[in-house]
């Protein structure tokens, strides 16, 4: 485990060490923006983004070998990768709008054309003599071994830039996310909000081609917004906890990969992510599965303590034997089944409760205490002292006369 | 290219082609109705998983264990969506990516950890498939199409693929009424007293059934081009679903063999060697063929579907 840890702790050579920060920074923009994808519902069109560069990359190939120059110049593959992506999103833009084609049809058709496209150009390039073309594969799922010092310093420098484009468009997208009407009388046009949206995606899929390559790409801005969700319900936040989130796989994920050949960066960031989401959906504390499990059996319980007192106070044993097992495990009857003294001073002030309650809404049905009264919770718990003095002096009244 | 040439090498990766993007373009017609377009490309992603795991467990790359590894992929995934969207109150879109793109991942990560370059299954034979390889080697011409013993000899993919693309169309025969309303009107078909979830699920079932065994002989990319390209054309020819269905196998059909013919013969015809990814062209020709519908296709715009939309048989 030295290995992983000094991957982590950035020791694993300086390559790797810019390439750690540049996919944590890559993974924090992703996470942001992502968030306000998802807020929007346009999460999968990053897919269609993402698969659009493959053609750009064997293009940008062929020319630049073609010219002489060196195939693999990373700049130059990103450049193409970037072009035949925004043709990509323009062909979704205009499918979506132009024709009677719901979006997730557009987005569908793009991806895998353009996918086709770029398997057919890769097919293309393994025809060509030998020895120029090997390493464009590397950009279907990533590969950052044996990264070369200035494409390091590309992914950092780039992973810096989209955190700093996220940053500068943090406020009209979360209007556009929220309310794009205001969004558009403060001045920020919803439509250009979506489409410089769009832009920070497709740089954040462009520099991240070499680290998580572009079949799961996605995933970085996808999960990271989906596991935040648990933690908040404020778009800020979301966006923020996604951030970092989407940092934490980046980091750790391509330090995990460091530290042995068959690891394959893009999917170890992927399953990082996914493990984190995992977590999340467990134990996140108000919409977390175990959150809301634990709320299911409170509330369980407390209907199945209110029958059984209900029925101790008319004089008869539960029916329900749940209601029965609930009692009998907070000593409200004995082993027997009889009410104990303390079953019978609950049982008196559950009727007490409910005939405060029902004075109460016969007398001031339209009482606050009355909407927010879910049957379960005291009355008296939502009554001032003077009102209940109150209520009480006419029920020994009522029971008197 | 001469008849006995051409049985042998190219009558079995055409009716194949042909055949997978039909069994695709099928479902596809109801997804891209129902607003689930992307399942097709979901499933086609998690299969991957299921092969390696099928792959460690027995050995075999091929076949049924295959099958019956991205099969159950498939319900590993539906299963997983579900519960991410029930759990986690996640609109159907983001739970689909999460899910898939976690599986595929897993899948390559396997796939790295074992050893099974030997048995030719890598992440790039999956995406691409290798549809030119399913040649018939001992056709010697037309004849052989008569002959059982040469027929016994046909790559097991071709009458798997029939027989999926058979029970498909048969399934939908069968069950077309309740398929259409539930489609455009879910709510009047459930007030009609049709098992409108049942039919959902069932319109996903026959998608993976279709992406599986299309995966299996074809390799990613054909599936998820025609579960969207053909059916998203046919929806701009036409307003009447049964008419739809028809363009739809029908551009298809036309953008399998176009694409498998371009791919074999396309560099030639512009001096270059060799030949490229036919799965690539088959995709890319169903594109042009959407792009075309797009531009010219009588019923490409909103306004032209008339009001409330006619629900034809």
């Amino acid at each position: 485990m030295t290995g992983l840890a000094d991957a982590l702790m950035l020791g694993a050579g300086w390559n790797a060490a810019l390439v750690t920060i540049g996919a944590a920074l890559l993974g924090g923009a992703a996470g942001a923006v992502g968030s306000f994808l998802f807020l929007r519902g346009r999460a999968l069109i990053s897919d269609a983004i993402a698969h659009a560069t493959l053609p750009g990359v064997g293009l940008a190939f062929l020319i630049m070998a073609g010219l002489g120059g060196d195939g693999r110049n990373l700049a130059g593959l990103m450049a193409g990768a970037a072009a035949t992506a925004l043709l990509g999103v323009l062909a979704v833009e205009a499918i979506g709008r132009r024709t009677r084609l719901t979006e997730d049809a557009a987005i569908g058709a793009a991806l895998s054309v353009f996918f086709g496209a770029g398997l057919v150009i890769l097919t293309v390039i393994q025809s060509l003599p030998a020895g120029r073309q090997a390493g464009l594969e590397g950009f279907l799922l990533g590969a950052t071994a044996g990264m070369l010092l200035h494409e390091a310093l590309i992914v950092a420098i780039g992973g810096a830039m989209a955190v700093a484009a996220v940053w500068a468009l943090r406020r009209p997208m979360i209007l556009a996310a929220f309310d794009p009407g205001f969004a558009t009388a403060t001045g920020w046009p919803v439509r250009r909000v979506d489409l410089a949206m769009l832009a920070v995606v497709l740089a954040i899929t462009v520099i991240g081609l070499k680290i998580v390559g572009l079949v799961l790409i996605v995933a970085l801005l996808i999960i990271p917004p989906a596991a935040a969700r648990f933690w908040t319900e404020r778009a800020v936040g979301m966006a923020a906890i996604a951030g970092a989130l989407g940092a934490a796989a980046g980091w750790v994920g391509t330090a995990i990969s460091a530290t042995a050949p068959a690891l394959p960066t893009g999917p170890i960031i992927v399953l990082t992510c996914a493990a984190l989401f995992a977590v999340s959906l467990l134990v996140a504390p108000q919409r977390g599965a175990l959150a809301a499990l634990v709320r299911h059996r409170l509330m369980r319980r407390r209907v199945l303590q209110r029958q059984g007192l209900l029925a101790m106070a008319r004089g008869v044993p539960a029916a329900d034997p749940a209601a029965r097992a609930v009692l009998r495990g907070e000593g409200l009857i004995d082993a027997a089944g009889q009410a104990t003294a303390a079953g019978r001073a609950a049982a008196a002030r559950l009727m007490r409760d409910e005939a405060r309650r029902a004075l109460l809404r016969r007398l001031r049905p339209d009482h606050p205490a009355l909407q927010s009264d879910d049957g379960l919770t005291p009355i008296d718990a939502l009554l001032a002292t003077d009102e209940i003095a109150d209520l009480d002096r006419r029920l020994m009244r009522g029971a008197g006369s | 290219m001469n008849g006995a040439e051409f049985v042998q090498l190219s009558l079995t990766p055409l009716l194949i082609g042909v055949l997978a993007a039909v069994a695709c373009a099928l479902p596809g017609n109801f997804l891209i109705l129902r607003r689930q377009a992307l399942i097709g490309d979901a499933i086609s992603h998690v299969v991957l998983p299921g092969i390696v795991v099928a792959f460690l467990l027995s050995g075999q790359a091929t076949g049924p264990a295959m099958l019956a590894g991205a099969a159950g992929a498939a319900l590993v995934a539906v299963v997983l969506i579900e519960l991410v969207r029930r759990l986690g109150r996640i609109e159907p879109g983001a739970a689909m990516g999460v899910v898939f793109t976690a599986m595929f991942a897993l899948g390559v990560l396997l796939l790295e950890q074992s050893d099974s370059s030997a048995v030719h299954l890598d992440v790039e034979h999956a995406l691409m498939g290798n549809l030119e390889s399913l040649i018939w080697f001992d056709a010697e011409g037309w004849h052989s199409v008569a002959d059982p013993v040469a027929l016994a000899a046909l790559t097991p993919e071709l009458p798997r693929m029939a027989a999926v693309c058979l029970l498909l169309a048969l399934t939908l025969r069968l069950f077309w009424r309740p398929l259409v309303l539930s489609t455009f009107d879910e709510g009047f078909a459930a007030g009609q007293g049709y098992p409108v979830r049942v039919i959902g699920l069932g319109i996903v079932v026959m998608a993976a059934l279709a992406a599986v065994v299309a995966f299996d002989a074809v390799g990613a990319i054909i599936p998820i081009a025609m579960f969207i390209c053909p059916p998203g054309a046919a929806r701009l020819m036409t307003d009447r679903l049964g008419a739809q269905l028809a363009w739809s196998v029908a551009f298809g059909a036309v953008a399998a063999v176009a694409g498998y013919l371009l791919a074999g013969h396309g560099p030639a015809l512009i001096g270059l060697d060799g030949s490229v990814s036919a799965a690539g062209m088959i995709a890319v020709t169903s594109g042009l063929i959407l792009g075309l519908a797009c531009l010219f296709g009588p019923r490409r715009g909103r306004a032209a579907a008339p009001p409330g939309g006619r629900a034809g048989a």
